[in-house]
């Protein structure tokens, strides 16, 4: 280790978070450092930074019609008012985009779930010639922009009559290579003598599957169902191509829209943006365990 | 797994079943059209063969020579890329920071700092755009609010030709800073403890221990968020679709971008998938051109 | 719990593949009918007004107006067209109309024009109705209009000796000059945004040039009347009679123009209320509208030719009741309508009697635009007169600030016109072959 100082340039609580990150000195011991105070100070300044804008829109989402486009804009609603969101759900219909989005979201998942759950589990349990290397193949997908795919995937859903259906927006997405690989990584774990012993006692495998792999699974399903649900919820690019009727808009697809049309109706556009978030932050804030351990198991090679 | 021949035949059938929906999905929503891109490249396809398919020819290479001298093609890949190796660094970076910090034994309520900083990571991309977009307001925005407040001139952030994609950048690392910063994290974790005490016996400062034990136990968690890091920034799209269209002065056309208005605004399709196929090879190059500078001892497989 | 959810999930999706798969608007057996009409922008708002005295007229039809942005229209008309899901009406700029013809979307209407007694064509402008030809057969029917015509500040061309417009290009040059020696600096005659292909264009049209040849599968661009134009056009700037600055450089167009920073710039009916509303009191009755000048020098009496612009309402080929939809087009091309619609959203009607209105006959910029609309010619009506417009405002550019000289400039345009007709020829070449072959 040849000897060098600190830099000028690192940030002090870096340094402090790893001087002490191995040193089990007890928390309450000698009171509260400056290292720690600093820390924390510097923490909750990127808690401010990450929640500004958000709390900003839903704030300005309660703000009468022209008061947050006035100089200096105005942090709160004085006074503050339903209006806007009256005005989204009576006038603005958005509440067909909210139940469409939860349709097709919810399709997704449950479609994914399935096809998903059965590919992952073969992968991982089955053996067949070329198994690894078919696996393989598949995660290569990843490289693959999905923009390469969607011109000829919408002149083929032309051909099956499936442009601007439900239908169209959910096909490429009901099974997908990484639903597949964080399935296998997790059955990888499964013990072989229980899947084995179930064979014994005469069981078929799709009774395996149901009874025994799926229960077991219950924990990388809830994840990949959050996973799913989030990023289906969330898609725009596809919708925005395949659905050209207004009354199948989801939510992103409508708010672009709106944006477009209401450019000027600031505290509009931002309870639009909070009636199209809303959803998935409550997913997020119950379930976030589950959504973050899948992006572990995804990320980090265990 | 000792079975008879009978016991393997049964394994390949059952293997059939349980991958088959998916395999078949995949294969038609996503491997078929993207063999088909690449073919549809070649041609001329545009609306006259929408409508007749006759109207096609082979044309081979003919798109790419196009695209190479197509001024508004290579701007949008300066666009692209200053985007990725501008953004793409800022983006991990901070992210590692974050979690280094969040990562000490010093800090309290770190579950709740972990949410907050990954709550804007699962919002909805359209509707973070369009609350950024009213941010960005040059006159009636927070941030040159918040710049006037500390005495500096107004930018105008999404209407000047040299602001506009870093603003855009800045939008994405706020955006997505979270997520990368759980994967660090769970990197973090797996660094063993005692490393760091023999680095301490030995007299290494902070700083030291982070160059010499951290980052180099971090290494392949560092080539995985930087790779898929990439691959993601490389699609930049609905960002520039939402708040810019491409403007101003196409400073911030991105490829994506760009297939979009070549194939389902000019339905030039067979340019289109040629763009695509452009940014398919963009993807693969980036990829691999970080696996060869990857450092010895990295070595991690799939 | 997962079980359930998932049989269940499966069955509703069962449930909804069969119903989405039949696509949007198919026809049910049982009335009412439903209309889908796309309208864009402002057109778009404004039009809602209308539908209920029709639906009242027409009880059975209900019509559902869809608003779409003008940024996504093209994009979302071209999908729809292309995936089979497209609406029953729409509004098209008639410069769309080509494209779509091209794609076999729409609905020939000249069976339904002859029975028609509601739209009689001659009581439209002819070049305006012109547009909507293609090959033999009329796709839309104009619903509203607009052209380019001058803006230009009464009062300084009054002290500049003219107190009326222009009406010859020697009397232009002769202005400009005027107002330029006057005001000189930063100061000049007229504004033409030099990234816009519409003014040397407007500038060919009043020449008479055809633009394109042979079936419009060649430029024509180095011919003589469009090189006189183009030279005209070019000779403004060289003379700085022109002001060197592209709209971008533009940053309040109303502003500069109550500032006398340009006296004369060309647009379109939009533009009345823009500097009605955006031009100070003081500078109200100081500013005027007049058609374009002719090229011919001995004629003082006829307006140069400008474009031909405006929406069209068409039918689409899979629409199911085409019936229906060609009601709402005629309801909407009825004289009253169209002044009812003029009244909303400040769009020029297409039909001359519509015009007797109060409101427009007594309107006193809208008498050059009445005049101009005698006097209109379209544009190729090919699908790609759009990238050919990029193409000329390339050029053009080039020519102005990149000192190339016109005719080089000129002649690399009919370079690249060709090769972007290339497929057009090679498809015109095959049908030529394949009714050659079967007669």
């Amino acid at each position: 280790m040849t000897g060098a100082v600190i830099p000028s340039g690192v940030p002090a609580a870096v340094s402090a978070g790893l001087d002490e990150r191995p040193a089990r000195r007890p928390r309450w011991d000698t009171g509260v450092s400056w290292r720690t105070v600093l820390l924390h100070v510097l923490l909750a300044a990127i808690a401010g930074v990450a929640v500004a804008p958000l709390a900003w829109m839903v704030s300005a989402s309660f703000m009468p019609a022209g008061s947050a486009t006035t100089y200096p804009p105005p942090l709160l609603p004085h006074p503050a008012t339903w209006a806007n969101y009256r005005e989204l759900f009576s006038h603005l219909d958005l509440s067909r985009e909210l139940r469409n989005s939860a349709i097709v979201a919810g399709l997704i998942t449950a479609s994914s779930l399935l096809f998903n759950s059965m590919a992952g589990y073969a992968f991982a349990k089955f053996s067949f010639p070329a198994r690894d290397r078919l696996f393989r193949l598949v995660l290569l997908g990843l490289f693959i922009p999905p923009q390469v795919a969607m011109l000829p995937l919408f002149i083929l859903l032309r051909e099956l009559h499936l442009v601007n259906s439900f239908a169209g927006v959910v096909l490429p997405s009901m099974a997908t290579v990484f639903g597949m690989f964080l399935v296998r990584q997790y059955v990888l774990g499964i013990p072989d003598e229980l899947l084995d012993a179930a064979r014994v006692d005469g069981a078929g495998e799709l009774r395996i599957y149901w009874s025994i792999v799926l229960p077991l699974c219950a924990p990388v399903l809830v994840t990949l169902a959050v996973f799913v649900f989030m990023s289906a919820w969330n898609d725009f690019m596809w919708p925005l191509v395949v659905l050209t009727d207004s009354a199948k808009y989801t939510l992103p697809v409508g708010l672009a829209n709106l944006s477009r049309e209401h450019v000027q109706d600031t505290e509009l556009m931002m309870a639009a943006s909070v009636v199209t978030l809303l959803p998935v932050l409550l997913l997020f804030i119950s379930l976030q365990r589950y959504y973050i351990r899948g992006i572990t198991m995804g990320g980090v090679k265990g | 797994m000792v079975r008879g021949d009978a016991g393997a035949r049964a394994a390949r059938r059952a293997a059939v079943i349980f991958l088959a929906p998916g395999l078949v999905l995949i294969t038609l929503t996503f491997l078929l059209p993207s063999i088909a891109a690449l073919g549809l490249s070649l041609t001329d396809f545009d609306i006259y063969a929408v409508a007749s398919p006759g109207n096609t020819r082979f044309i081979w290479l003919r798109n790419y020579a196009e695209l190479a001298r197509t001024p508004m093609f290579w701007i949008s890949l300066r666009n692209t890329l200053y985007f990725v190796l501008a953004g793409g660094p800022i983006s991990v970076l901070v992210s590692l920071a974050v979690a280094v910090m969040l990562d000490s034994e010093l800090v309290r309520w770190r579950g709740f700092f972990r949410t907050v900083y990954f709550a804007p990571v699962v919002t909805t991309l359209v509707a973070v755009a369009v609350v950024w977009k009213y941010l960005y307001d040059p006159r009636y925005g927070l941030l040159n609010a918040g710049l006037h407040a500390i005495g500096l001139p107004p930018v105008d952030w999404l209407g000047s030709t040299a602001w506009a994609m870093p603003s855009i950048i800045l939008m994405t690392v706020w955006k997505g800073f979270g997520y990368n910063m759980i994967i660090f994290m769970a990197g973090l974790q797996a660094v063993p403890g005692d490393l760091y005490d023999a680095a301490r016996v030995d007299g290494a400062g902070a700083w030291q221990r982070f160059w010499h034990v951290t980052l180099p136990t971090l290494a392949p968690t560092f080539l995985f968020v930087s790779i898929t890091t990439m691959i993601g920034f490389l699609q930049l799209f609905s960002e520039p679709y939402v708040m810019t269209q491409g403007g101003p002065l196409h400073a911030t056309l991105s490829i994506g971008l760009y297939m979009f208005t070549e194939g389902f605004e000019s339905w030039h399709v067979g340019m289109g998938a040629a763009i695509a196929f452009v940014l398919f090879g963009l993807t693969l190059i980036g990829a691999l051109v970080q696996l060869r500078l990857r450092p010895k001892g990295t070595e991690g497989g799939a | 719990m997962q079980r359930g959810r998932g049989w269940r999930a499966s069955a509703n999706a069962a449930i909804l593949l069969a119903v989405a798969g039949c696509g949007g608007g198919r026809g049910q057996t049982a009335p009412p009918v439903t209309l889908r009409f796309w309208a864009f922008g402002r057109e778009g708002e404004v039009v809602e007004a209308l539908v209920p005295d029709f639906e009242r007229a027409h009880p059975g039809i209900n019509v559902r107006v869809e608003q779409i942005p003008f940024t996504a229209a093209h994009e979302k008309l071209l999908t729809s067209v292309v995936g089979r899901a497209a609406p029953d009406i729409a509004q098209l700029g008639n410069t769309w109309v080509p494209e779509l013809v091209a794609l076999r979307a729409l609905v020939p209407l000249d069976s339904l024009l002859a029975r028609s007694r509601a739209i009689a064509r001659s009581d439209y402008f002819d070049g305006i109705w012109d547009t909507n030809i293609i090959d033999g057969a009329t796709w839309g029917v104009p619903w509203y209009v607009d052209t380019r015509v001058i803006f230009y500040r009464s009062d300084i061309l009054a002290s500049a000796g003219f107190p009326a417009a222009p009406r010859t290009w020697r009397e232009w040059r002769e202005a400009l000059t005027r107002v330029r020696a006057r005001a000189g600096g930063h100061r000049y005659g007229i504004l033409l945004p030099i990234n816009e292909w519409a003014q040397p264009v407007i500038l060919g049209l009043a020449s008479g040039a055809p633009l394109l040849r042979d079936d419009d599968t060649y430029g024509d661009f180095s011919e003589p009347r469009f090189r006189a134009a183009f030279a005209f056009y070019t000779g403004l700037f060289r003379d700085s009679l022109a002001a060197p600055v592209s709209n971008v450089q533009i940053a309040n167009l109303y502003q500069s123009f109550g500032n006398g920073e340009f006296a004369m710039f060309i647009s379109g009916p939009w533009d009345v209320g823009e500097c009605l509303r955006r031009l100070p009191p003081s500078l109200q009755g100081r500013w005027t509208t007049a058609p374009i000048p002719a090229p011919d020098p001995s004629d003082t009496t006829t307006p140069g030719t400008s474009l031909a612009g405006g929406s069209s309402l068409v039918v689409f080929k899979g629409s199911p009741h085409p019936d229906s939809a060609w009601a709402f087009i005629e309801y909407l091309s009825g004289p009253a309508q169209q002044s009812r619609f003029y009244a909303l959203s400040g769009d020029l009607p297409p039909r001359q009697s519509a015009w007797e209105d109060s409101a427009l006959r007594t309107n006193s910029y809208a008498r050059a635009f009445r005049r101009q609309l005698q006097f209109v010619r379209a544009t190729p009506k090919i699908p790609e007169w759009d990238e050919i417009t990029t193409l000329l405002a390339d050029q053009a550019e080039a020519a102005v600030r990149g000192g190339v000289p016109p005719d080089s400039a000129l002649a690399v345009l009919d370079r690249e016109v060709d090769r972007a007709l290339e497929k057009r020829r090679w498809m015109r070449g095959r049908m030529h072959h394949d009714t050659a072959a079967t007669s």
